[in-house]
């Protein structure tokens, strides 16, 4: 590796986490700010303008709290476990091309470019559990231990919707899977990309990805291990100061991740929405098309990527705005009973794809639907009974 | 560059088979050995890599590699049903000190 | 020489986790340095151009059997270091002993291996294709077999850790 390429590559990772860290702010202004006009009211607009200085002041709150340490189990756990949840976080977008040129883009193009995504993505589950146990404290363990068995739990769900997008394109490779979507639409349609969620595996794997997105990075509707009306903080509970700031921005920069890793397996990447290359053909002669071809090919694709990644995350803010948190055992059920098993026969028909050509595959996706209609259609919702606890008490006026 | 010799591949995962292999005569606490064993599996995967990447013809090369999946595969299993019997044994006598289950009978 | 050094490092690092694992009284503590052990042999792995075990390395052994341990010893509530002092004195020297000797013997027979200095395989034997391409011709059965394997394993741990409805 010569220096050059050393030089190249700082750049590349600076360039990655000086993105990362300059729209994390941004990122929890619009969280505050967006719910706020979901719900009808206005959000904070005082510091700076539109409220946009609002994140500086909340870390500058955060950097001079007190620091309580736990008289606790482990301290060097305790200590350890914030670490543990911000590392893979900010190390899991190293492989995501952000745009066409391959000197400034993605960190590292492996060979394993989503496998490495998947193996930072299982780390998460460390920090959370650690900060559970290590916290000395019955609510913390319970937090954590029920956080990480809902990640471990919708990892096998995510890994069966990337293994789509790498079936279809026959990689592991990222930049190989937006190549694969840079052609024309279903090999035919000229002026659109193919995207893959514009095809039916990719749809159905997209949504899979989509509901297994919130449910790895612990966002509404599957939020019950950190909301605070439930197990008081859950995992996070012993913690204050910087080491929450720490939780807090390992799990926004994990949004920031895992939405990138959805923009580049499913909805293109860097392409954007027209497919120019008609245009960049006819440009290579010069003239009026060489003008418009250099015009749209400076429609600087980091631009696309940026857009498709923010609408990702402004769909994470409407859904946590929207939907209601499920209880912990429709969330295992949800993650192990049903979207494994979509994702399993989703996995099947891609197959049928690619061994025998689209339309078995159309006419098979069209029994699955069928067949899950008929068999599952006439059920109703479960309803399970669940035990109130006896010793809580309704308020009972005085009765004077 | 200089690469590394075989030996120093095969001397290192002698070293850590080696240390699993005490660590499992050691440990009472069942779950710390079976976290030797798993260091156990771990070292023979690193010979089995290593020595794949000496051979001369792409299929031993290949096997090496493929070897190593089972290896992971067996070693899941194993631990999943391993951690069960150490969970129903803890539910049936409230301590797992490996040196007490003596009898067949739970 | 870039490459002995990092394999040096790396090194000390797999054998002093190892130690800690096996020496460690906190059982926690045995496996957070478990976990480190084997991120770097999953390290080692990417230096010896596997790159595919090396990730799955990661997955599977550290993002989910190390998790499955931590659980363990969380639920049961296993994390206190061992009180209970030895009382066999004999188990210890005598597996120090042997095993010492066995390790002896090893490190004598891997120096003497007479193999060709320079790794033969090439860069691409480590990719996902080409082990696919194995693993899905020439060593079907036993994958059809480690599906059956798997597939009896999760039976058996649901079985195992369903609590009787006494």
């Amino acid at each position: 590796m010569t220096l050059a390429d050393f030089g190249w590559a700082i750049v590349r990772i600076a360039i990655m986490l000086g993105f990362l860290l300059s729209v994390l702010p941004l990122v929890i202004w619009l969280e505050r700010r967006a719910l706020a006009w979901f719900q009808n009211r206005v959000g904070p607009n005082r510091l700076g303008p539109f409220g946009l200085l609002q994140p500086m002041a909340d870390a500058a709150k955060l950097f001079f709290k007190e620091e309580i340490v736990p008289a606790s189990a482990d301290r060097f756990i305790w200590a350890l476990a914030p670490a543990l949840s911000l590392f893979p976080a900010l190390v899991a977008a190293a492989t995501i091309p952000w745009g066409p040129n391959r000197l400034l883009t993605p960190v590292a193009d492996v060979d394993i470019g989503l496998l490495y995504f998947l193996a930072m993505s299982s780390l998460a589950a460390y920090g959370v559990l650690l900060a559970g146990w290590s916290s000395n404290n019955k609510y913390s363990l319970l937090g954590g231990l029920r956080a990480s068995a809902q990640v471990i739990s919708y990892e096998l769900g995510m890994g069966l919707a990337l293994a789509t997008a790498v079936l279809a394109s026959g990689s592991f490779r990222m930049t190989t899977i937006v190549d694969m979507q840079a052609e024309p639409l279903w090999g035919v349609v000229p002026f659109l990309h193919n995207w893959l969620i514009f095809t039916p595996w990719g749809l159905i794997g997209g949504a899979l990805f989509f509901i297994c997105m919130l449910a790895e990075t612990n966002r509404a509707p599957f939020d019950l291990p950190e909301a605070e009306s439930e197990l008081v903080a859950g995992y996070q509970t012993e913690y204050s100061s910087m080491k929450f700031a720490a939780f807090f921005m390992g799990e926004y920069i994990a949004i920031l991740a895992i939405c990138g890793i959805m923009t580049t397996c499913f909805l293109g990447g860097y392409l954007a929405p027209i497919n120019f290359s008609p245009i960049q053909a006819l440009g290579e002669q010069g003239g009026f098309w060489g003008v418009l071809a250099t015009i749209t090919g400076a429609l600087m694709p980091p631009f696309w990527f940026i857009l498709k990644l923010f609408g990702l995350v402004f769909m994470f803010l409407w859904i946590r705005a929207t939907l209601l948190r499920l209880r912990y055992d429709q969330l295992m059920n949800l993650g192990w009973r049903f979207l494994i098993p979509v994702g399993l026969v989703n996995l099947a028909l891609l197959t049928v794809y690619v061994i025998w050509g689209w339309i078995p595959s159309l006419i098979g996706y069209g029994v699955a639907i069928a067949l899950y209609f008929a068999v599952f259609g006439s059920r109703k919702p479960e309803r399970r009974e669940v035990a109130l606890v006896s010793e809580a008490q309704p308020y009972r006026p005085k009765e004077a | 560059m200089d690469a590394v010799p075989l030996n120093a591949y095969l001397i290192l995962s002698a070293f850590l088979f080696i240390m699993g292999a005490v660590g499992v005569v050691i440990k009472r606490n069942p779950i710390v050995m079976f976290m030797c064993i798993e260091l156990m599996l771990n070292a023979v995967n690193l010979s089995f890599l290593s020595f794949a990447r000496y051979q001369t013809d792409l299929l031993t090369q290949v096997s090496g590699h493929v070897f190593v999946l089972f290896v992971f595969g067996v070693a899941a299993a194993e631990v999943a049903v391993g951690l069960g019997i150490i969970t129903v044994m803890f539910r049936l006598r409230e301590s797992i000190d490996v040196d007490e289950v003596t009898l067949l009978r739970g | 020489m870039g490459e002995r050094i990092l394999f040096f490092i790396l090194a000390i690092v797999a054998i002093l986790s190892a130690g800690g694992v096996v020496f460690s009284r906190n059982p926690v503590r045995s496996a957070l340095l478990l976990v480190l052990n084997f991120f770097t042999l999953a390290l080692i792995y990417f230096t010896l151009s596997a790159q595919f075990i090396g990730a799955l390395q990661v997955i599977v052994y550290a993002g989910a059997i190390m998790v499955l341990f931590l659980f363990v010893i969380m639920l049961l509530n296993l994390g206190s270091p061992d009180a209970i002092p030895q009382e066999r004195d004999l188990k210890r020297p005598l597996a120090y002993l042997i095993g010492f000797g066995i390790l002896a013997t090893l490190v004598a027979q891997s120096l003497a291996l007479l193999y060709p200095g320079a790794p033969q395989a090439s860069h691409e034997v480590g990719t996902a294709r080409v082990i696919g391409l194995a693993l899905f011709t020439q060593w079907a059965y036993p994958l059809l077999l480690m599906g059956v394997l798997l597939t009896v394993g999760v039976i058996g741990s649901i079985l195992l850790a369903r609590r009787r409805a006494s």
